[in-house]
């Protein structure tokens, strides 16, 4: 081990680190946004608002990642229709690409974890809702969203941490992210130790933050769950 | 629509090089998720340590960085040792195995849970009465232990094994003839980068699809005889 090779590169690990954190927190975050709808659409009785947010989480839940952000990094320019388009300029860059790619795939996962979630609520609570006259909007809002958000929260904490994974296939397309500045110091020093291990250690250093920060969330989210503390 | 170009057998010969490192890998990945379970539930806190230490590294570092650091890293260990022991020539090793063993390694850990799971739902008194009959621990593990467990652990088995075959579309990076790079390849001479990798898209499709089948099948077969409302 070279650690004079670690430290002088130290940082171009920490800017890898930043833009490992921005992709997956604005991922994270478009996902989500994506998913709550598509979630109350996919647990709709009628089929036809069902099957199209089934036929999206089916497409994204069987291929891999990697040929997902091929197909929207290098496929779209294919035609030239997306070339003179108005959405180009964000289609060309790798960086819009990624994220574009990440947000359908964490969505699609979530579209399922919230559906699984949704599916749990005791039925006494819809017919308790349902009997004080509360119309479906009001309903999803006060009682079923937020208690199937406290039970998908668990799922979600693993989700997390595999797209904190996933975003490393960003450097495939070029971005510097934590596994790019691996990949630029391997190639600058050949020393495949010194730069891989150290952003193995960055990446665990990420995972166990995230698994701390969510159990401490389960904790505050549970608080109805936890035996209650003896008094006396 | 799909106008390959006459690139379709290749991408076939890249469909089956996928397929193929994706079986042996799970091979891998099951023998050490199996070990790395019992380990786990072993009494020695030396084996179990060992066992721990590998699920959570594993797990907290991504796949791709595994794999380069394997793949890379691996490489210059194996000559190092070489030379330490007298040998002068390279080696280099061969993408594909270090393929299996960087996905095997990996996707064992995730086994390793699954299986401590799915052990830990098999009473223990039907391994005591077997021990009590007599039976050597090997005996216990495949007589009672084994087809038991395998029940509880089909659907974590199945998502890992669904992970894992999507994961085996990294090996292109370390070039791996695969069906993503043969796309990759047909897609820098023709121009078509969208029809290739809409294939490989469809072909993994196909290939998850299948998968999903399958594992509905042996759950059902596995789950024979238990009683349920």
């Amino acid at each position: 081990m070279d650690f004079e090779i670690i430290f002088d590169n130290l940082g171009l690990y920490v800017e890898g680190m930043w833009l490992t954190l921005e992709l997956v927190s604005l991922s994270l975050l478009a996902g989500f946004i994506l998913a709550v709808p598509m979630a109350i659409m996919r647990v709709s009785k009628n089929y036809f608002i069902a099957a199209p947010v089934r036929l999206f989480v089916y497409i994204f839940r069987g291929t891999p990642l990697l040929v997902q952000i091929y197909i929207i990094y290098y496929g779209l320019g294919q035609f030239d229709a997306v070339k003179d388009s108005f959405a180009w300029p964000f289609f060309k860059e790798a960086y819009f690409c990624c994220l574009f790619a990440f947000a359908l795939n964490t969505g699609a996962y979530t579209v399922e974890i919230l559906r699984g979630a949704i599916a749990g609520t005791p039925f006494g609570e819809i017919e308790a809702a349902v009997s004080v006259g509360m119309s479906r909007i009001l309903m999803l809002r006060r009682i079923i969203l937020p208690s199937a958000f406290r039970r998908a929260l668990p799922a979600y904490g693993n989700e997390v941490i595999f797209m904190l994974h996933g975003t490393s296939l960003a450097s495939i397309i070029t971005l510097v992210d934590l596994t790019g500045a691996a990949r630029i110091v391997n190639s600058r020093y050949y020393s495949p130790y010194e730069a891989y291990l150290t952003a193995a250690v960055f990446y665990m250093g990420l995972t166990f933050t995230l698994v701390w920060l969510f159990k401490k969330l389960e904790f505050k989210w549970f608080a109805h769950l936890r035996p209650r503390k003896e008094t006396v | 629509m799909f106008d390959l170009h006459g690139y379709f057998p290749a991408l076939m010969e890249g469909l089956s090089v996928t397929i193929s490192l994706a079986f042996f890998s799970l091979f891998v990945a099951m023998g050490l998720g199996i070990f790395g379970a019992l380990a786990k539930l072993s009494r020695n806190k030396g084996v179990q340590s060992i066992a721990n230490f590998y699920t959570t590294i594993i797990r907290g570092i991504p796949e791709l960085v595994l794999m380069l650091l394997l793949f890379f890293g691996g490489q210059t260990m194996i000559n190092q040792l070489a030379a330490f022991v007298g040998y002068e020539d390279y080696i280099d090793i061969n993408p594909y195995f270090s393929g299996v063993a960087t996905i095997g390694f990996i996707y064992g850990a995730y086994m390793t849970e699954t299986f401590r799971g799915a052990i830990l739902a098999v009473h223990k008194g039907e391994l005591e009465a077997g021990r009590a009959y007599g039976m050597s621990g090997g005996q216990v593990f495949i007589r009672i232990l084994f087809p038991q467990m395998m029940r509880h652990a089909i659907p974590g088995f199945g998502n890992n094994w669904l992970v894992l075959l999507k994961a085996t579309a990294l090996v292109s990076v370390i070039g791996l003839d695969d069906i993503v790079r043969k796309a990759t390849l047909a897609a820098g001479a023709t121009k078509k980068t969208f029809t290739f990798y809409i294939v490989v898209a469809i072909c993994y499709l196909i290939l998850t699809t299948l998968s999903v089948w399958i594992l509905n099948w042996l759950e059902k077969k596995y789950s024979v005889g238990v009683r349920t409302a």
